[in-house]
């Protein structure tokens, strides 16, 4: 395969290289183009399972993440459409779950919570749904709280890819998809320590390392000032 | 040309909000020109005088009592505005909403660790709780939201000056906040 | 059952992982015979089975948590799924449930406590046809009652077994009664065209595809313009190019008979009347990609016919049309086995069908990579429909341009028709491409009807002034299902059917389908308990568009379709059930203070 062969393609207008083999994600992102994401983690391979980096590429709705770049190929990221289409999907990831932003350890540094600030979404448009979702509170050093979990599967990948242990996995089907821990005893069953990637890859407050919380400030988070994605974006202004 | 009217309440909410509101300072002020308050604890007029242009509600429904209070908001004002993480999707109360009422009353009033005699509250007069807490839009349209705990006291004034004087908000990056 | 000590399980269940070779990616068998054996896989077994297998017990309970017939909880000796599609409740369902749930003294969801039976709704098993029916202990039981319903249970209770039943009963037409099926399903196979019926001589096919070359075969596919049946239409000798040149040490073919769309039950007469021209068509195709190993994935609900299907495939083998240096050709050697599914309609997306026979959950994948590059074990895989594959099998018979002579324009060939509901003629009809809604109404004695659905839920509603529209695929695509809808039945009690199959078959992998289906079927619930504005339709057309634009699959693009389609066509319908209010949330303070009222012992007072 010739990975090295530079193409040349266009998102919104701006004229972007990438190497061919790239999803159009990776290629976006070194070109300092920033496609909202949150399933995706840099370091795992794609899930294509929230679709927030749904793009129109040649006309056609594709998740930017598992879609290879092409030449000579037109991206849509920033029209009216694409945004509403991703405030949507983000909107839902609010109502399905039990996201309760001001009593999250979370909040400020939370990836979902970015993307929606990012949006400007000022309320889902959709009904909640207050699901009955299970806390895993068995382990001594972390904690699993299905109702902020979003089901993006980054810790399952992780632990699959980064840590070489596969002790989280999804079960169930349609809205009864959850993680869980590969033990009858819950987290405390498996080998899992705060450092292992499969805990650092939660982009929402789903899986929290105890004693850790609330040490920044309000004002001083993450994303309090600053948009998610404008470190990509930087990229291309400097 | 009579001032328009704006009328607040707090439902199944902490004043939080109604704290926010008079976190605006000294544009009080300027809103006071703007604006005359009606019903709302901040003048703590009980009843409506009038229809208003715009009511402010914090909190959302956790009784029969919140219920009635919206309600007659939603006949009394011409715009509605959820103000706040409870207003918006029930906020704390809401946490609830995953445990049965009954088990939520058998908890609190008669099996709790520090219950002493325990008995579930049944007097006339306290409102009657509802099965779960509801966002105000699922009781009533409601027109705006303002999300926040709370909503910082720009993110109100912005929102307001806005409806007043019939311009677009404008919310900065900094204004929109969930916590 | 009695209790069991964990020692002699463990060796029970080691044994049953043995049979499989304790290959991980025959998960889906293993935990299939477990169920079977114990009625569910509990949590202890899960371990066994992860123990056996050298794999993670949450792969294992991934996988027994996503299939309908796989329980952690114990089901009955005699489970019970009845069938909740659109037809099986116009034909009348719920008295049948009724009747089952009067008779084994428990509710749908429930065991009784004798252990005998369990009560469980399931999504379509194919047999729209003979409505309404159900799998009792596996067993299909079809055109039921509220009698008959409750006759089988005592009957059960009484120490009768299903099959002595069914013998009672007596066995459908055609194939049903072989004795290897021995089943009470009827074919009705109402009309054989040329094409997958006609004349033929085992192995004609076969004989006459290793005299060609593998790209002449696939050229000769390409003359005849066949697409495939399962209703995306992809041109089928294309995709065996596309295969065939993919480089890898091994190639694939499957089968793909997990026909879930509800109202579809063509392949369930394939497979009975000609299941020797789909293995065919499979190595007619293995010989044209360059393959050795063909799977045929066959859905849960069909089990019935696996006995049967293992024998012909023995007959086969015996008689050269299988195995090593097939039909004499040297090199050329080719065998089929058959995979079961556990029960889940997204299975039938190819690459969810392709995950489910690794042994994993029936997730689709991204593509790209698309199967025919990398599919099964990573391998290019070609996928291919039942009703594809035996008119690839006719098509290299015949010749491309015979098959290309039926059909109209870019649809050639016959299209096998699945047709139920209001109609005198329910059945199986092998039509030519590009006919008219109308003629085939006219063909299943259903001049009255005042809806069609056509393609099942994931397809498209039509009105009357629709019907003169063509079965093909430039206008209407089907893989076969067709409803036929009287004057007098509720287009919205189907939509909202069909909302629910959505919702329940989603596999909740990607946001826009786990959770948007699940708002529509909200959305047409509101609606039809008299809460719906103007604003909720105009919001579910949005939504609607939104869950189609974002999702993954097929599944989701086409959820809410449903609701979409009848919007489109029976606007009227949703008219004269919303209110001219500005919004109704449908707020109920009195349903809503219910509980308070009986927990304090108080009376609400409101005005």
């Amino acid at each position: 395969m010739m990975t090295s062969e530079k193409i040349t393609f266009y998102i919104d207008e701006i004229e972007c290289t990438a190497t061919q083999g790239q999803s159009i994600l990776e290629a976006a992102d070194e070109n300092g183009v920033y496609i909202p994401r949150l399933c995706h983690q840099p370091d795992l391979l794609p899930g294509g399972s929230c679709r927030v980096c749904t793009v129109s590429a040649n006309g056609r709705n594709q998740a930017a993440c598992t879609t290879p770049v092409a030449n000579d190929m037109i991206i849509e990221n920033g029209s009216e459409e694409i945004l509403d289409l991703r405030r949507a999907v983000i909107e839902m990831l609010f109502i399905e779950g039990n996201h309760y932003c001001p009593m999250c350890e979370r909040s400020g540094n939370c990836e979902l919570q970015a993307i929606a600030y990012r949006l400007k979404i000022l309320a889902p448009r959709f009904p909640f749904m207050f699901p009955s979702r299970k806390l895993d509170a068995t382990h001594p050093g972390i904690f699993i709280d299905g109702n902020r979990c979003i089901q993006c599967g980054r810790c399952v990948r992780a632990a699959q890819q980064i840590d070489k242990k596969p002790i989280l996995g999804f079960i169930g089907r349609g809205g009864a998809v959850r993680i869980k821990a590969s033990s009858t005893e819950g987290l405390k069953g498996v080998d899992i320590s705060p450092d292992d990637a499969c805990v650092k890859a939660c982009p929402v407050g789903a899986i929290i390392v105890k004693d850790t919380a609330y040490r920044k400030p309000i004002g001083e988070r993450m994303f309090d000032k600053q948009p998610i994605g404008s470190e990509i974006e930087a990229r291309r202004t400097s | 040309m009579a001032k328009p009217r704006i009328a607040t309440t707090s439902l199944a909410g902490c004043f939080g909000c109604h704290m926010s509101v008079l976190d605006i300072d000294e544009r009080i002020l300027k809103l006071a020109e703007l604006v005359d308050f009606d019903k709302s604890p901040i003048n703590d007029i009980k009843r409506f005088s009038a229809d208003c242009a715009v009511g402010l509600i914090e909190g959302g429904c956790c009784n029969d009592e919140n219920v009635e209070i919206l309600r007659a908001f939603r006949k009394r004002c011409k715009v509605l505005v959820a103000v706040g993480e409870c207003a918006l999707m029930g906020g704390l109360p809401a946490m609830r909403n995953g445990v049965p009422l009954k088990e939520c009353l058998r908890e609190a009033y008669l099996d709790g660790p520090s219950v002493v005699d325990g008995l579930i509250p049944a007097d006339a007069e306290l409102p009657l709780l509802l099965d779960q807490v509801y966002p105000c839009n699922e009781v009533v349209k409601i027109d705006y939201y303002l999300p926040g705990c709370p909503p910082s006291a720009d993110l109100i004034w912005e929102a307001l000056v806005a409806l007043l004087t019939g311009n677009d908000a404008d919310l900065p990056y900094e204004l929109i906040k969930y916590d | 059952m009695t209790a069991m000590d964990t020692k002699t399980l463990a060796g029970e269940i080691k044994a049953i992982a043995n049979t499989e070779d304790n290959r991980r990616t025959r998960l889906i068998n293993v935990v299939r015979k477990v169920q079977l054996s114990y009625g569910h896989v509990s949590q202890e077994m899960v371990g066994m089975i992860a123990e056996a297998l050298g794999i993670e017990r949450v792969e294992v309970e991934g996988v027994v948590s996503f299939y309908h017939f796989l329980s952690g909880k114990p089901v009955g000796r005699f489970p019970v799924y009845l069938n909740t599609s659109a037809v099986s409740e116009m034909m009348g369902m719920s008295e049948v449930a009724d009747a089952f749930e009067k008779a084994a003294g428990i509710r749908f969801g429930e065991t009784s406590g004798d252990g005998l039976f369990s009560l469980q709704y399931t999504s379509c098993i194919g047999m729209n046809d003979q409505e309404p029916a159900a799998l009792v202990g596996g067993v299909p039981f079809t055109s039921l009652t509220a009698e008959r319903a409750t006759e089988i249970i005592t009957a059960l209770k009484s120490g009768n077994t299903p099959a002595e039943l069914v013998e009672k009963y007596g066995y459908g037409d055609g194939n049903n009664a072989n004795e290897l099926v021995r089943s009470m399903v009827n074919n009705n196979l109402r009309k054989r065209g040329d094409i997958l019926f006609g004349e033929r001589e085992n192995g004609a096919a076969i004989r006459k595809a290793v005299a060609m070359t593998p790209d002449e075969v696939i050229t000769e596919v390409k003359t005849s313009k066949l697409r495939g049946r399962g209703g995306a239409g992809f041109p089928t000798g294309m995709k065996w190019d596309f295969c065939r040149r993919a480089e890898s040490e091994k190639h694939f073919v499957f089968c793909n008979a997990d026909e879930g769309e509800p109202g579809t039950f063509t392949n369930r007469v394939m497979l009975t009347e000609i299941p020797d021209l789909v293995f065919e068509g499979m190595t007619v195709a293995g010989y044209a990609i360059g393959s050795h190993k063909g799977i045929l994935y066959l859905r849960e609900e069909y089990i019935y016919l696996l006995e049967y299907l293992e024998d012909v495939l023995e007959k086969r083998r015996q008689a050269g049309l299988l195995g090593k240096a097939v039909a004499g050709r040297k090199g050329f050697d080719f065998d089929i086995r058959i995979q079961p599914g556990a029960g889940a309609y997204i299975c039938g997306e190819e690459s969810a069908l392709i995950n489910s026979s690794e042994g994993k959950r029936g997730e689709p994948r991204d593509r790209p990579p698309f199967p025919v590059v990398s599919g099964y074990m990573g391998h290019p895989t070609l996928v291919n429909n039942v009703e594809t594959l035996a008119a690839a099998a006719r098509v290299i018979e015949q010749g491309g341009e015979w098959f290309a002579s039926y059909g109209s324009g870019e649809s050639s060939g016959t299209k096998l028709l699945s047709i139920s509901g209001d109609c005198q003629k329910p059945g199986v009809y092998e039509l030519p491409m590009g006919m008219t809604v109308r003629v085939a109404l006219q063909v299943v004695g259903a001049q009255d009807a005042a809806a069609v659905q056509v393609g099942g839920p994931s397809g498209t509603f039509i009105g009357e002034e629709h019907f003169d529209r063509k079965i093909c695929y430039d206008d209407l695509g089907t893989g076969g299902a067709m409803m036929v809808f009287g004057p007098r039945r509720d287009i919205l009690e189907t939509v909202l059917n069909f909302a629910r199959f959505f919702e329940d078959e989603s596999c909740g992998w990607c946001v826009p389908c786990r959770v948007g289906t699940g708002l529509m079927h909200a959305k047409i619930k509101k609606i039809m308990a008299g809460n719906g504005t103007r604003t909720d339709l105009e919001e579910m057309e949005s939504w609607g568009r939104s869950i189609a634009a974002a999702s993954r699959c097929g599944l989701g693009q086409s959820a809410a379709n449903p609701e979409l389609t009848t919007l489109a066509n029976f606007r009227k319908v949703y008219e004269e059930r919303i209110k001219e209010d500005e919004y109704l949330t449908g707020f109920d303070l009195e349903r809503a203070v219910e509980d308070a009222c009986e927990a304090t012992g108080r009376t609400a007072i409101h005005e």
